[in-house]
């Protein structure tokens, strides 16, 4: 299908002009492992109900989280509203280019960007920390991931419908992104956090995607180690910011 | 008649209660350069953007290369070129690699190299966009509407922005491009622009197409009066013939039929052995037809007030 052809070969491009920015290609990588330092150091000495589970159990997965997140929602809003604001978007509305395979190509290049940072913080993890990747949970492993980029890809391409101009992307986009990622067993392990807050922490899919990550990294788990509600819910939150995003996504520049 | 390469009638374009476009007839034929002309919130944008598919229209019928551009086609967007009046691109591919990414969209796309040779851009073919000069980038604009080898371009303020030289250098470059057969549908703001480039000019005010036609008849200019001007030495006086009026230090005539003027008027001066300094033929330039018929359409509107 020659479209399809046309956004992968969008993802090639994407890439070269990426790795031409080889600062910001740098932190993109390096941003969520000097979380992860800095959280391992801090909480090191916190104590845990379970016996030998120390904070990189706990934070390896939660940062494979944040970076799925940061590839993806993070990526997509803010990269896709500045490019509807300089006009990218309008310009290639005007040519035979379907939009969808150009917002594939961004899509497809997001995902790419957010494996690369898996195996990254895995690795990290597992040669720095003794955090043991699960291997044997493999294919639920790679649903979850793949359920999370797809919703996080949505929920990042539905917000650029509510960012009004360039200069607001960042503060909107970390703004929506944050307070959320803190209250959903990201940044912090919350053990007994107050019910309401553990309430709007279900509501959003960052506190889905945490758990079933972490109920992959637990050694206890056993079986195959998928979360079904888990996914059921950031599936739920891909579809609806789908629509929303069919619905607002804007080509013009909103100045 | 050869089919139009955009035909529209009564086109309109509301924003609120407000008529951006009021009920607009064009028609470019192929192969034409056509220039929209207009100060600036005339409906300019508007019009072309809506020709475009960028924009729906409220009303009227509009026809571009026989497609309804509303409709988005992928064929009609093959046919055709666009340089909007501003828009980014990627600032890390170089020149060739932004030529060769558009060029891939169209099916029957021109060489990225003959492209950039066209724009003049051969010496920075191998340079990041983000290293160009702002009327290297315009030109960049340029090459990537050429890319897809369009039937129809349109060029939206082409030279908005430019340094003198630079704007001639596009001049070239347009007529370039018309002489590769291509319509050109371009807006602008500068008398002097449409002059220089434009087979046919409609102006447009407040939304409203004011006159239409060549350059050089436009506003009614082809029968206008012609104006003679010169200064005469202290002491000459000028025959009562002449009806002549002063204009600050100068004398001027004013004719419908300069020639047998011209004539009598050196004769006179050479008669008499004086020197007629700064002599001028003044035509009605565009500019003043411009600006007649634009300050009359806007002062027209209903919801002008005093």
């Amino acid at each position: 299908m020659s479209e399809l052809r046309l956004a992968l070969r969008q993802v090639r491009y994407e890439n070269r002009a990426f790795w031409r920015n080889p600062v910001a290609a740098f932190f993109t990588f390096a941003f969520p492992l000097i979380f992860m330092v800095i959280f391992n150091v801090i909480f090191s000495g916190t104590g845990s109900d379970v016996p030998g589970f120390r904070a990189a159990d706990f934070f390896t997965p939660a940062i494979i989280v944040f970076a799925v997140i940061t590839a993806t929602f993070t990526n997509l809003a803010m990269m896709v509203t500045i490019a509807r604001d300089a006009g990218i978007l309008k310009r290639v509305r005007g040519t035979p280019l379907p939009g969808w395979a150009y917002l594939l190509g961004r899509i497809l290049h997001a995902v790419l960007v957010a494996f690369l940072l898996v195996v990254i913080v895995a690795a990290f993890g597992a040669i720095f920390y003794d955090v043991r990747f699960p291997w044997d949970r493999l294919p639920a492993l790679v649903l979850t991931l793949g359920v999370a980029a797809a919703t996080f890809c949505a929920v990042g391409l539905a917000l650029t419908g509510l960012i009004p101009n360039a200069e607001a992307a960042p503060a909107v986009t970390n703004g929506v992104i944050f307070p959320v990622l803190f209250i959903s067993n990201v940044f912090i392990r919350m053990d007994d956090p107050p019910a309401w807050m553990a309430t709007i922490s279900r509501l959003f899919p960052v506190r889905h995607f945490a758990d079933a990550m972490a109920f992959l990294y637990d050694p206890r788990t056993t079986g195959s180690g998928l979360s079904g509600s888990d996914l059921a819910v950031m599936a739920a939150w891909g579809v609806a910011a789908l629509l929303v995003a069919i619905r607002s996504f804007s080509w013009e520049p909103r100045h | 008649m050869a089919e139009a390469a955009v035909q529209v009638a009564g086109l309109r374009k509301n924003y609120g209660s407000l008529a951006a476009v009021a009920g607009i007839d064009l028609r470019v034929a192929p192969g034409e350069i056509f220039a929209l002309l207009g100060p600036n919130g005339a409906g300019k944008t508007t019009t072309v953007e809506i020709l475009e598919g960028h924009r729906q229209r409220s009303g009227g019928e509009v026809s571009v290369l026989g497609h309804d551009p509303a409709r988005g086609e992928r064929e009609f967007r093959q046919r055709i070129g666009i340089v909007l009046q501003s828009t980014g691109v990627e600032l890390y591919l170089t020149v060739a690699e932004s030529v060769a990414l558009y060029a891939g969209y169209y099916p029957h796309p021109r060489s990225t190299d003959e492209v950039i040779e066209l724009v003049g851009l051969a010496e920075q073919r191998d340079k990041r966009i983000g290293k160009l000069s702002g009327g290297q980038r315009r030109r960049v604009d340029l090459a990537i509407a050429l890319a897809g080898d369009p039937e129809l371009l349109f060029l939206d303020e082409p030279t908005t922005g430019f340094d003198p030289a630079a704007r001639r250098q596009a001049w070239e470059m347009i007529r370039g491009l018309a002489a590769l057969g291509k319509t050109i549908f371009l807006t602008t703001h500068f008398m002097d622009e449409a002059q220089a480039l434009a087979d046919r000019v409609a102006i447009i005010a407040a939304g409203r197409i004011v006159a239409e036609g060549p350059p050089e008849t436009l506003g009614g200019r082809a029968d206008a009066v012609t104006r003679l001007r010169f200064s005469l030495p202290t002491g000459s006086m000028l025959p009562e013939r002449f009806g002549a009026t002063r204009v600050g230090a100068a004398f001027e005539l004013a004719t419908a039929e300069p020639t047998p003027l011209l004539h009598d008027l050196t004769g006179w001066a050479i008669g008499e052995g004086i020197e007629l300094g700064g002599l001028e033929v003044l035509r009605p330039s565009l500019e003043d037809a411009y600006l007649i018929l634009t300050e009359a359409a806007v002062a027209d509107l209903p919801e002008a007030r005093a």
